[in-house]
């Protein structure tokens, strides 16, 4: 196990009467990238600024490299942020915005220069140096707040949306640099999006946060292969939930028996605890779904194709089943000249591999 | 925080002008309406009152009209000429009421340009009397108010949507509709706000009427002056006060039925533009009217050549730049016109003759002008801090946290913009009477910074509104502490911003006449108050060589302002 760098326990917020973010705790490995992805509101920015030390929390205590630093001021705690808007200042040059945490420091001209130099070579952009915030591009701009950062070498750094201002082509690009930026220094980053994608490509782990609590906490695969809810299938990407229950539960899976047929099925474990009789829903995600032309009368769950979108190297098959009470279902093909059916109106039966079916809790909750 | 400020307005503007208006209905035996019976028992003072009404609104009406086109331009063109324009306007603003109505007079005068002009054309013969007549008085206070028309039109006109009328374009409207249907109703809010501003202002001038009227346009401010300055007559001139007081506040109520006061300040009005009180009729009255005005336009653009109609609609037209351009001319070119009379030995008449830097130097070691640049110095840089100390707590609150009553507190803080300054003044000059600060640089400074102290407030929320605090929790997150935050992040990117609010205050100070008037007490004067102690005795060629010193000084003043401004809102 890796020594955590970062430490939260029973961190909470509330702003008034509304709770921004309830008693969470949370270990960040040292090196580690972690994300914390989520709807808006859902508390990210704030779990990350009681982290800073931009605000106070009510509760609960951090802990960086095993120090306890709940009511250490921003300045005296190990921590870099790159903020959403960047917040570079306006009256100083890309050279001083770099060096001002190194003159806040006390360092020498000499070894502030020679370290600036640096890492502006990091984000490879020394040729800015003299130039002032705002006769740099967005992304510029953006690289410049990364290189502020990671000059001074803080234990954490953490980044609020720091991509959610570029466009998409530049964001792709952005996220491999950060990759790179986080290898060759192996920091411990701390990463917010709302963006599942950037999530699943950037993470070491996700953090999934819903109103104010941590929904789940894993590995991308984790999370997207074994949801704890229905709110993580929902958020990652898409997914078919059909409604069933449990029959039994051995080492393998369950036996189900699926609502809408009320015929026995198969599915594979989320990793949480099931009993016989609970109501569940099975989740199969679209590219695990199989799509074949039907005459009337097959068996299994059959349905029209209502649409068909290609975008770009995936085809999706949207299918309203015939079964009355069952939702829209998606799959999803690998985009090529002919294969699936594609014509609008035809009857398609549907089928998938018990083990691509996966059981989530249906508590009712979210 | 914004305790001192509503101890100084406490203080230095509702006691003092509570106290005039209690003075008016109050003899040694109580309670009296004897003021108000002699106010109104000969014709005089309604007269005087009506002819005050009739000059007010005749300049409101000239300087919307004309004021408009001008902020339209300014609004529509590019960087570089609109800083040139802008210069001329803000030039205009900021130089002393007094030297540009003095100019006004030269001009005007039986040896000035014009007369030199219409008789060198052979259009008049002998001199004609351009002088104390409603046309010159109309000449100085379209001058002296213009430029504040055009710069409360601009702030709204520069938040208007530039695309509004190109989409209407793109919907079928041609560029009259379009001007007349969309540009023209978003615009409203800034006409109104200029026509309430000058009206306002107007109502309670004196140095125009004084310097280029005649006996019959006295106007209402003149008649306080008088009974103060002659007779002491606290009670007549309360009297009169709370008159023009009731005027003033009949317009608002009005104004506010009309439009809403709420449309007087600030962005806001931009976004909900449409006048939303104006009720069925008027309005769809005023809709017919502009379509008609629209479809008018249109209709003359389609009669002319068709190469004419193809330029570009965001191009202003040639008619438009030269009436700009001819009107700027005629707001600065008087006091332009000071400086070659300034260095002539031929008395103020046109064309100057010789050179000669006399006139300057019997300024120079003339020990009333110079104490009373000192004076004034001092007063303006005392008033500058004031206002800074006590309107930027002020001005924190009122940005940065939630207080009940924030448009409430607001509009109180503003108060001192609206009141006649002329009751402001004479209050003043009684309270300071009688707690002893007649003629003292202090109450010079307390009453400066009353009139002063809204600017500062309000181009310091301005300049706070756009400060990012999120810069602030960077500079922690970087390791600074609170004071280095403050010494390297805050200062720095406010300290433009505070600076110029500092020049604003300053320079409200440096022109300030009014209070002046009464609470220099006949010694110390300041800078306007010598000025106008000469002017109004004699029309001599030192005026001409301190007004040439005052613009100067003020042309530089706006030079460093609108840098700092520059240098504040380029990033
Ligand atoms: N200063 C504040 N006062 C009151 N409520 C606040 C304050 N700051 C945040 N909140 C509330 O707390 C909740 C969580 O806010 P937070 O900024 O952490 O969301 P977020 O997950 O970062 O969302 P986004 O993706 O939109 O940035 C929101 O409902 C927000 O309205
Ligand atoms: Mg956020």
């Amino acid at each position: 196990m890796v020594p955590s760098s970062l430490r939260i326990s029973k961190l909470s917020k509330r702003f008034g009467d509304f709770v921004a973010l309830a008693p969470t705790s949370l270990d960040v490995g040292k090196g580690e990238f972690l994300t914390l992805l989520g709807p808006s509101g859902s508390g990210k920015t704030t779990l990350l600024s009681l982290i800073a030390g931009l605000a106070r929390p009510d509760e609960g205590r951090i802990l960086i490299d095993d120090a306890d630093v709940t009511h250490s001021p921003a300045y005296e705690r190990d921590i870099g942020v790159v903020f959403q808007n960047y917040a570079l200042f306006p009256h100083m040059s890309v050279e001083d915005n770099i060096a001002f945490p190194l003159k806040m420091r006390k360092m020498s001209d000499a070894e502030a220069r020679k370290r600036t130099m640096e890492a502006l070579e990091t984000v490879r952009l020394p040729h800015v140096a003299k130039r002032y915030p705002r006769e740099l591009s967005g992304g510029q701009q953006q690289r410049i707040a990364l290189a502020r950062c990671i000059v001074y070498r803080p234990a954490i750094i953490l980044m609020d949306e720091p991509l959610g201002a570029l466009d998409k082509k530049l964001r792709d690009q952005m996220q491999l640099e950060i990759k790179r930026i986080h290898r060759e220094l192996r920091t411990t980053i701390v990463y917010v999006t709302h963006d599942q994608e950037e999530a699943m490509t950037m993470s070491d782990r996700i953090c999934l946060m819903n109103s104010g609590t941590i929904e789940q906490l894993g590995t991308p695969e984790d999370l997207y292969f074994r949801p704890r809810s229905v709110f993580v299938a929902d958020f990652l990407g898409e997914s078919n939930l059909l409604s069933a229950t449990v029959r039994d539960v051995d080492a393998d899976g369950l036996d189900i028996v699926l609502t809408h047929q009320q015929a026995g099925s198969r599915a594979v474990g989320n990793g949480a605890r099931f009993t016989a009789g609970e109501p569940i829903k099975v989740m199969v995600r679209p590219q695990n779904l199989h799509v074949e032309s039907a005459t009337t009368g097959a068996g299994g769950l059959t349905g029209r194709l209502v649409d068909v979108m290609i975008s770009g190297s995936l085809t999706r098959l949207y299918i309203a089943p015939e079964t009355a009470g069952l939702p829209q279902l998606v799959a999803a093909y690998p985009t090529r000249s002919s294969l699936v059916p594609h014509e609008i109106g035809q009857l398609v039966s549907v089928g998938w591999n018990p083990s691509d079916a996966v059981a989530i809790g249906d508590s009712g909750g979210h | 925080m914004g305790g001192p400020l509503a101890l100084l307005l406490v203080c230095f503007l509702v006691y003092p002008v509570g106290q005039l208006l209690l003075l008016s209905v109050q003899n040694d035996s109580g309670f009296t309406l004897a003021q108000y019976r002699q106010l109104f028992a000969s014709s005089v003072y309604v007269d005087v009152l009506l002819i005050t009404l009739k000059i007010s609104l005749v300049t409101t009406l000239v300087c919307v009209v004309t004021g408009y086109p001008i902020a339209y331009l300014i609004s529509i063109v590019g960087k570089d000429r609109k800083a040139r324009l802008l210069f001329f306007v803000l030039l205009s603003f900021w130089t002393s009421f007094l030297v540009r109505a003095f100019a006004w007079v030269v001009l005007l005068g039986r040896n000035g340009v014009i007369n030199k002009l219409l008789l060198s054309l052979g259009i008049v013969s002998t001199p004609a009397s351009l002088l104390y007549n409603f046309g010159s008085v109309l000449v100085g206070m379209v001058n002296a108010l213009l430029p504040l028309a055009v710069l409360t039109m601009l702030s709204v006109m520069e938040n208007i949507d530039r695309n509004l009328p190109r989409a209407a374009a793109t919907l079928g409207a041609g560029p009259g509709m379009a001007f007349w249907k969309i540009y023209f109703p978003l615009s409203l809010p800034g006409v109104a706000a200029a026509g309430i501003m000058v009206f306002v202002t107007a109502i309670g001038f004196f140095i125009v009427p004084a310097l280029l009227g005649g006996r019959r346009e006295t106007m209402i401010t003149q008649l306080i002056i008088d009974q103060i300055q002659q007779t002491m007559n606290w009670g007549f001139a309360g009297a009169i006060s709370v008159l023009l007081l009731l005027v003033v506040l009949v317009v608002f109520a009005a104004y506010d039925r009309l439009l809403g006061l709420s449309t007087m300040t600030g962005a806001a009005t931009a976004r909900k533009a449409v006048p939303s009180r104006l009720s069925g009729p008027i309005q769809k009255g005023g809709d017919t009217l502009l379509t008609l005005l629209g479809s008018l336009f249109d209709g003359i653009i389609d009669l002319l050549p068709s190469r004419k109609r193809d330029r570009n609609p965001d191009q202003p037209g040639l008619g438009l730049q030269m009436f700009v351009w001819a009107m700027l001319l005629v707001i600065s070119l008087p006091t332009l016109l000071m400086i070659p009379l300034s260095f002539g030995n031929g008395g103020l008449n046109w064309p100057p003759q010789g050179f000669t830097l006399h006139w300057y130097e019997t300024v120079l070691v003339s020990p009333l002008w110079t104490q009373a640049l000192l004076r004034s110095l001092m007063v303006g840089i005392g008033t500058g801090l004031l206002a800074m100390l006590v309107g930027t707590p002020a001005a924190f609150l009122l940005v940065r946290s939630e207080i009940p009553g924030k448009a409430a507190w607001l509009a109180f803080i503003l108060s001192p913009i609206v009141v006649p300054r002329m009751i402001i003044a004479v209050g003043l000059f009684y309270v300071f009477a009688r707690i002893g600060l007649v003629g003292s640089a202090f109450g010079l400074i307390l009453g400066h910074t009353v009139v002063a102290v809204p600017y500062v407030v309000m181009t310091m929320m301005a300049v706070l509104r756009n400060y990012d605090t999120r810069l602030d929790l960077a500079a922690q997150s970087l390791g600074a502490r609170p004071f280095a935050t403050l010494r390297h992040i805050t200062f720095p990117i406010l300290g433009a911003g505070m600076m110029s609010s500092f020049l604003f205050a300053f320079a409200t100070s440096f022109d300030e006449l009014t209070i002046a008037l009464f609470a220099t007490g006949g010694l110390n004067a300041t800078l306007p108050k010598q000025f106008w102690d000469e002017v109004t005795l004699q029309v001599s060629p030192v005026i001409a060589a301190v007004s040439t010193c005052l613009f100067v000084f003020m042309g530089l003043l706006i030079f460093v302002a609108e840098h700092l401004r520059r240098r504040a809102a380029a990033r």
